[in-house]
């Protein structure tokens, strides 16, 4: 498993960090998909190679040993496929808006809460907020801190979904 | 274990018919299923409706799931219901306040119904 990675943070104690945390954010997320989604998620070698008309995005805050923020972005049809799956009943992209935000939110929020846990000294001391969902690709979302980040690119169902955490301190 | 009334408390509605899915698939009988998106919810809806199990998540807006287990104190319905905690926030710190808190056991996100099975049915046997 060698899922991408983008940092703007250079020297080997954050390049292995870096190596940690992805790993943990992949495994985190092939957990949650497996056992909450019941389909799994693969790993998209390239992140450059995603594209880039992912318009759902929920992300989750941290704050405490680690502040920043986790995304989990994808289309709306993947939305829906995601929704139908955890409902286990069927879910137009075209409709159940809220349940679609609802599930890709809830499965942020898991996802952020499985990662923390996996990395030593983030369990206690880190807190989730609640989830936020943005619809739509034309917004830029600023941190008012230096920022370090990092991507994982995977597929579900062929189609594809970045997990990023933005690292604020 | 037939007949039981069920108060299912998260922020989120496919979190709650998941859980709700993970008891039907336990083998218990649903009579009821009260719903509520937050602790204050919750202690509206048990304050008109007896129930005999609640499950809550603890991350939720409005009123988190240990003040709701906290509250829940004052409240008749909830005397002797088993409280079980459904939440992606596993520290101990947590789960050890919730359990003194009057909460009998606690499950963490992501789970299998087998998970929900194993924690909430020796529960109501023991009920």
């Amino acid at each position: 498993m060698n899922p991408d990675v983008t940092t703007t943070v250079p020297g080997n104690g954050y390049e292995q960090r870096n190596e940690e945390w992805r790993r943990a954010l992949y495994e985190a997320a092939a957990e949650v998909f497996e056992m909450m989604v019941g389909e799994p998620v693969s790993l998209q070698e390239d992140t450059a190679a995603a594209p880039g008309a992912t318009d759902t995005t929920a992300m989750v805050g941290l704050a405490g040993a680690l502040c920043g923020v986790l995304s989990i972005r994808c289309t709306t049809s993947s939305a829906a496929g995601i929704a139908s799956k955890m409902l286990g009943e069927p879910v137009q992209s075209t409709e159940c808006i809220e349940q679609q935000l609802d599930a890709l939110g809830e499965i942020c929020n898991m996802v952020a809460g499985n990662f923390k846990a996996r990395v030593e000294g983030l369990r206690e001391q880190c807190m989730l907020s609640v989830p936020t969902v943005i619809t739509g690709q034309d917004y830029c979302l600023h941190s008012l801190a230096d920022n370090d980040r990092l991507e994982v690119a995977l597929l579900f169902q062929g189609n594809p979904i970045v997990l990023r955490l933005e690292i604020h301190g | 274990m037939a007949n039981i009334r069920a108060l299912i408390v998260d922020d989120s509605s496919v979190m709650r018919k998941i859980v709700e899915r993970c008891l039907r698939q336990a083998g218990i009988t649903l009579s009821a299923v009260f719903e509520a998106s937050n602790g204050a919810e919750g202690l509206a809806v048990i304050g008109n409706n007896p129930v005999d199990l609640i499950l809550s998540d603890i991350n939720m807006p409005v009123m988190d799931g240990l003040e709701f287990v906290t509250n829940l104190q004052a409240s008749a319905n909830a005397k002797g219901v088993p409280i079980v905690m459904i939440t992606t926030e596993g520290g101990e710190a947590q789960v050890t306040q919730a359990l003194t808190l009057g909460a009998k056991g606690y499950i963490r996100k992501p789970f299998t119904p087998d998970q929900v099975r194993q924690h909430v049915v020796p529960l109501l046997r023991a009920d």
